[in-house]
């Protein structure tokens, strides 16, 4: 099959298509997915294609549809559900973290929950008040969910088919930003595809590792871009998959630069690069020539629209967090003076 | 929220302190007694009368709630639910009276098993017997239940071994068994969180049959739970989605009037089957603690289910005894004088009564029920004792379905650490 250029909608699109064709027991849930096609386009069609069975419109209520997508699953199904925006799915998080996360242990092992959770995320394009959240790292820090972003159209397709084939509940993250950007795309062979919990090293470097995902990996690409022309050769790696993420990958190519830059919408404090960064310095240790510098979204509620551009990390901030790593500039690691913190 | 040290919280409450009485007849509670049996009209929560303190009135009962046997056992007849029971003769009321020995006494018997530390916390379920086995008995094999963690009864009725009925609650396990083939969910105990769960598992039930072209007879998913998860947002949610989509779901709310300490009256001002009307569903109201109306009521709703009829809010009348749970303590917001009220309610001598009354029950009947109830609460006992306790490497067994690297590191590190105390010839755990 040859590969054919879409957007990243289009991708994902494509990947439920293949998805609901390969297995009926696939079934979407979500709010305004079927006549819309999905505030964003992404099931554009599939109700007609499959049938207002298969491809649900829910009342809206996001712990309901959690909530019936487990009992979905526990009648055979392999319910996706559509979160219609980051700011939506906390109203949903019982479900998740209390229920879908837990039904395998608690069951020992005799109920699974073949759930892919949807959600469109992060900011940047100048949207209302809980519609530019990013908010892995609550599902990151649960334990028995996967959780996974991608980066370009191909991943878009591929990766949701794998995690819909898989048997553990997956938190798929869609950055808002990419849904009209295009690439090709291939429906591949899953067996032979990338796993899903692999990362991808985008672009190889010598001087400095800059891991990141979703969205930001093309904004560290074109950081990677004008840092060689500052003569810094940047290595680039796409996560793709934050929990379980790939440490090993992390790992080697920070042992060969001694150097690390993670870039994360989210907010600072314990997002998932204060993970990576944790365990970089564990397992890197004697190779860090710098301290791993975060380059992240501040611990503040996400702004108005008019001021996301000081909140989301853009080139500069991601050149200059490079600069850091690199010694170039002195690292500024926010920190409050004593005489505050007494106060 | 205003603190109670408010006086507008004050002026408030003490309204809605006035007004509770009201709505403990409206509930069928404890403290209406001055009302006389089935003398509350259609009940407008706000035309109540005000409560006497501290004298607890009749049970509130309007004309809309479903009894077939009087609290002395007398039968009597019901035109719209009698045909829902007509094949129940004497043998099988008999066996719901056996059933509602038999668990009784494994809840006497778990609460013993909590007070002596072989359980960490055990809910009693003692009163609502009848609620939860004519519910149950109700069900085909193949229908599928989603409960909170008072439905020992319900489990029972599914053929849950009362040993792993207790398992959850020594602490040795997530679930007791195995909702696949007991077709029932693990004890849920996010309030009202089940709820949801059950529609999901009905709208696969829809979906199954659609695609197989099976039409009018389909399994059932029912989902327990209690009066204070009426007030859960999933609760209504749950409502929503089963009616608009027309799910085969029954939601069976047992209101044994408390959660933990907070009555029915706080978390509804009118009575709770009054909120199917509002999602588009048929909701029934039954004596909870009268076997036979539960069974009548319960087989009409699966019957609508399985049908095509939707679901149906069941709200069954019945009082929790005992407390929440083992630690708790009720004297500290009920009175011995609502006990006592619902103790002459009891479900289990109800239909004791009216099978003496039929000539069915003797006192060597009786004793021969009684002595088959201890001898599976003494087999019981023997069983729990048994249950070893999970080696630490099962809290690490099924996390996840397919392979997952960093945790099985985790696991090992864990273990490396356990070794060094075997090394140093310490007891690791």
């Amino acid at each position: 099959m040859t590969a054919e250029q879409m957007t990243l909608a289009r991708g994902l699109n494509a990947g439920l298509r293949r998805a609901l064709t390969d297995d009926e027991k696939v079934v979407l849930l979500g709010e305004d997915i079927g006549a819309l096609g999905g505030v964003f386009r992404v099931t554009d069609g599939l109700q007609r294609e499959f049938g207002p069975r298969r491809v649900m419109d829910t009342p809206l209520a996001e712990s309901g549809i959690l909530g019936t997508a487990i009992g979905l699953a526990y009648r055979g199904y392999r319910p996706v559900v559509e979160i219609q925006f980051d700011g939506f799915v906390y109203v949903a998080f019982d479900q998740i973290v209390s229920q879908v996360a837990k039904m395998r242990a608690r069951t020992g092992g005799a109920v699974s929950m073949p759930l892919t959770i949807r959600i469109p995320v992060a900011g940047g394009i100048g949207a209302a008040e809980h519609h530019s959240e990013s908010p892995e790292a609550y599902f990151v820090h649960t334990a028995g969910l996967r959780v996974v972003s991608v980066s370009n159209p191909q991943d878009a397709a591929t990766v949701l088919r794998q995690a819909i084939a898989s048997d553990d509940p997956v938190v798929f993250f869609e950055p808002k930003r990419l849904y009209h950007v295009k690439g090709p795309v291939e429906l591949e062979d899953l067996d032979a595809a990338r796993p899903m919990g692999a990362a991808h090293v985008v672009r190889p470097g010598r001087d400095v590792t800059v891991a990141t995902w979703g969205s930001h990996v093309s904004t560290a690409i074109d950081a990677a871009e004008a840092m060689a022309d500052d003569g810094a050769s940047v290595e680039v790696i796409d996560l793709r998959s934050l929990s379980p993420w790939d440490s090993d990958t992390v790992v080697a190519s920070v042992r060969r630069t001694g150097r690390l830059v993670v870039v994360q919408e989210g907010p600072r404090q314990a997002g998932v690069g204060a993970e990576i960064c944790a365990t970089v310095t564990e397992r890197c240790f004697e190779h860090l020539q710098a301290p791993p510098v975060r380059v992240t979204g501040h611990d503040v509620p996400y702004p108005p629209a008019k001021l996301e551009g000081h909140h989301v990390p853009d080139l500069d901030r991601v050149c200059f967090g490079i600069d850091q790593a690199l010694g170039r500039v002195p690292l500024d690691v926010p920190t409050a003076r004593p005489e505050e913190v007494a106060a | 929220m205003p603190s109670t040290t408010d006086p507008r919280t004050r002026q408030d409450l003490s309204r809605a302190g006035e007004s509770a009485s009201s709505a403990d007849s409206a509930h069928g509670g404890a403290r209406d007694r001055a009302v006389p049996d089935r003398a509350v009209p259609d009940r407008p929560a706000s035309n109540g009368r005000p409560a006497r303190a501290g004298a607890p009135r009749g049970e509130g009962h309007d004309d809309a709630t479903v009894r077939l046997l009087d609290a002395d056992g007398v039968r009597r007849p019901e035109a719209a639910y009698d045909r829902w029971v007509e094949d129940v003769d004497d043998a099988a009321l008999l066996r719901l009276y056996e059933d509602l020995a038999v668990v009784r006494r494994i809840d006497t018997e778990a609460t013993a098993l909590q007070r002596q530390g072989q359980l960490a916390l055990w809910p009693p379920l003692l009163g609502q017997e009848a609620a939860q086995i004519g519910s149950a008995r109700a069900l085909r094999d193949d229908d599928f239940v989603f409960s909170s963690y008072r439905e020992h009864a319900v489990a029972h009725a599914r053929g849950v071994a009362p040993v792993d009925l207790l398992r959850v609650w020594r602490g040795a396990v997530g679930s007791g068994w195995n909702p696949h083939e007991a077709r029932m969910a693990p004890m849920q105990v996010i309030i009202g969180a089940q709820s949801l769960q059950a529609v999901g598992y009905g709208v696969g039930i829809l979906a199954d049959a659609e695609r197989e072209g099976r039409t009018g007879d389909t399994e059932v998913a029912v989902t327990y739970f209690g009066d204070g998860a009426t007030s859960q947002g999933d609760v209504s949610e749950a409502f929503t989605f089963a009616s608009t989509w027309s799910a085969p779901v029954v939601f069976f709310c047992q209101n044994n009037q408390w959660a933990i300490s907070e009555p029915v009256s706080l978390q509804s001002k009118v009575p709770l089957v009054e909120r199917a009307r509002g999602f588009g569903m048929p909701g029934v109201r039954v004596d909870g603690n009268d076997v036979l109306a539960v069974l009548a009521v319960t087989r009409e709703a699966l019957h609508r289910a399985r049908t095509g009829g939707g679901p149906t809010l069941i709200e069954a009348v019945t009082y929790r005894r005992g407390p929440h749970t083992t630690a708790d303590d009720p004297t500290r917001y009920r009175t011995s004088a609502e006990i006592e009220h619902w103790e002459a309610r009891d479900p289990v001598a109800r239909v004791a009564a009216h099978l003496r009354g039929r000539g069915v029950l003797d006192d060597d009947v009786e004793a021969r029920v009684q002595e088959s109830a201890d001898a599976v609460a003494a087999e019981l006992r023997a069983g729990i004792s048994q249950v070893e306790d999970p080696s630490w490497e099962a809290i690490f067994a099924d996390v996840y379905a397919e392979p997952h690297h960093e945790l099985a590191a985790e696991r090992d590190a864990y273990a490396r650490y356990l070794d060094g105390f075997a090394a140093t010839g310490e007891d690791a755990r």
